[in-house]
């Protein structure tokens, strides 16, 4: 089911997927059916297009194309309905209106990005149905990507579906009582499949960056739509801050390089402009969030271009700000760093202690590797091995895992030289 | 969060030679619809059964690389039956499943309740710092 057309092509079909489908949505109602019927309509587009051209109105034809699928579909249904004898009294609601109905303007990617991310579904079903409703991806293509069979992930997507339906989410904008958090629970799964984006082709599975990209691309899209929610901007610059060191993140064989070690010159000046002209424009707004705040401390990263002209006491006052809105243990750890570096390790270790007993951070390896690091910065060397062992033994991704043992190894063989 | 779930089998009770074809049937019957339920549930990714203890064959290489097989270990303990690699949202949903596998039922109906081994599976390269 992969579909095989050029880049131009392929960006198109992506982009008109929400609207197409909102658009059916709008005449024939059944979300589930019509998003089946919209996927239908991208493969033959697919298929055709390369062969035959584009037509004029893409748009149009793709609603034309996914407008017969559905009216195919009623009747199936309705002679299915006749044949297991259930009398067939049901009024013909499902019938189609008029073409008029369907404004060739009319835009609903927000709309069906709120239905997508809405908080009945498990986050990994949010997921994959907002790749696929809204991004356009494939089963194929979304299945491979998280890594699990087609068939799985087909799976997630039907049941994502008929939460959705059993749940009787209407099909428009949340009230204005119910917006923000809906708002937030879209931006949530959006930040989801961004750091869902790996940093490198690594092993089997290439696809995976574009995750990133897709996220950023689908943020866009809430941005130019909702272009006066300071958090959707936030969100959106965070994004483009911390996508902009892409290419220093990862070494050449997918090893984990540290913010500390990038080399500067191969992060994305042009994106970071960008990010740092949202972010600078969206701040002074007030209604200050997370998000805004989280890609304010990634510009004041992203500005420097030296480690070491990166101004620490800035970033302090950030992460104060952001840990009395957000109780997130996270966000105390990296408050601990950015003081550490401000006043001291011994400064930062004393607020880790704080942490000790939150139970979110109970059997990860984050706290014990902040730890190792200010231990070690402390000239704690026995204390900084046994943290980055432990760090190590806790981590459950690879390079990071294996940062950790070099680390340890690192400190091992120092604490060798030394004299006794 | 990805976990391999290994299902290890006592070399005792669990020898499916020995069962009446009623409970044998029971048992796969159970495994296939708990295969069926883990796709629709859309967690899973792989599973396998393995051949019997019997089979299994040791391997080390010698000097120059080429292997040296080790015999047959009939006699162990507790052997490798079988293994699933889920996909799920919680390690509270990961002990749910494999509680489910462990009481499959064995002879008489009854269920094994036999030891369950859950590892998670390490992801690939980083998350973003």
């Amino acid at each position: 089911m992969t579909r095989s057309l050029d880049v131009r092509a392929e960006h198109l079909l992506r982009d008109l997927t929400p609207q197409v489908l909102g658009a059916v949505i709008r005449r024939f109602h059944d979300f589930a059916a019509c998003e089946d019927a919209v996927q239908e309509a991208l493969l033959v587009a697919a298929d055709r297009w390369p062969r035959e051209g584009l037509p004029d109105h893409p748009r149009a034809w793709l609603i034309r194309v996914a407008s017969r699928r559905m009216v195919d579909h009623f009747r199936n249904e309705e002679a299915r309905a006749r044949r297991e004898a259930v009398v067939a009294e049901q009024s013909p609601q499902h019938a189609a209106p008029a073409d008029a109905a369907v404004d060739p303007e009319h835009d609903d990617s927000v709309v069906l990005l709120f239905m997508c991310c809405h908080r009945a579904l498990t986050t990994a079903s949010a997921i994959a149905l907002t790749l696929r409703a809204v991004g356009g991806l494939t089963t194929a293509e979304i299945a491979n990507a998280f890594m699990v069979p087609e068939a799985t992930m087909a799976q997630r997507i039907s049941r994502a579906k008929q939460t959705i339906k059993d749940s009787g989410v209407p099909f428009e904008l949340p009230s204005d009582r119910e917006r923000g958090e809906r708002l937030s629970a879209v931006l949530h799964v959006l930040y989801l499949i961004f750091n869902e984006g790996y940093t490198s082709s690594f092993g089997p599975n290439l696809h995976r960056e574009e995750l990133s990209s897709e996220a950023i691309r689908l943020a866009r899209i809430v941005h130019d739509q909702l272009a006066e929610e300071p958090e959707v901007a936030g969100l959106l610059a965070l994004m483009l801050l911390t996508d902009a060191r892409r290419a220093a993140r990862t070494g050449s064989t997918g090893e984990l390089i540290p913010l500390n070690e990038q080399d500067r010159t191969l992060w994305d000046r042009d994106q970071i402009a960008k990010g740092v002209a949202l972010v600078s424009a969206t701040l002074p707004k007030g209604a200050v969030g997370p998000y805004q705040l989280q890609a304010a401390i990634a510009a004041v990263h992203d500005e420097a271009e030296r480690v070491e002209d990166t101004d620490w006491p800035q970033i302090l006052a950030l992460y104060g700000v952001l840990k009395r809105m957000n109780d997130n243990p996270m966000v105390v750890l990296n408050h601990a760093i950015a003081t550490a570096m401000v006043h001291g390790p011994g400064a930062g270790l004393e607020l880790l202690e704080s942490l000790d007993r939150d139970k979110r951070l109970h059997g990860r390896h984050r706290l014990d590797a902040v730890r190792a690091h200010l231990l070690e910065l402390a000239g704690d060397v026995e204390g900084a091995l046994e943290r980055y062992e432990t760090a190590a033994r806790l981590a459950t991704n690879i390079p990071e895992r294996d940062y950790l043992l070099k680390q340890a190894a690192r400190v091992r063989q120092e604490r060798g030289r030394r004299p006794v | 969060m990805k976990y391999m779930m290994m299902m290890n089998a006592p070399g005792g009770p669990y020898r499916i030679f020995d069962w009446s074809k009623k409970d044998v049937e029971a048992h796969m019957a159970f495994m296939h619809s708990f295969n069926k339920d883990l796709t629709e549930a859309g967690e899973f990714v792989l599973g396998e059964g393995l051949s019997g203890p019997d089979q299994a064959k040791r391997v080390r290489a010698d000097e120059k690389g080429a292997p040296i097989t080790d015999g047959v270990f009939p006699e162990s303990k507790e052997f490798l039956a079988g293994f699933w690699i889920i996909d799920v949202e919680s390690p509270e949903r990961a002990y749910e499943l494999a509680a489910k596998v462990s009481a499959a039922p064995g002879p008489g109906g009854k269920p094994l309740n036999m030891p369950i081994e859950l590892r998670q599976v390490m992801s690939g390269p980083p998350p973003k710092e």
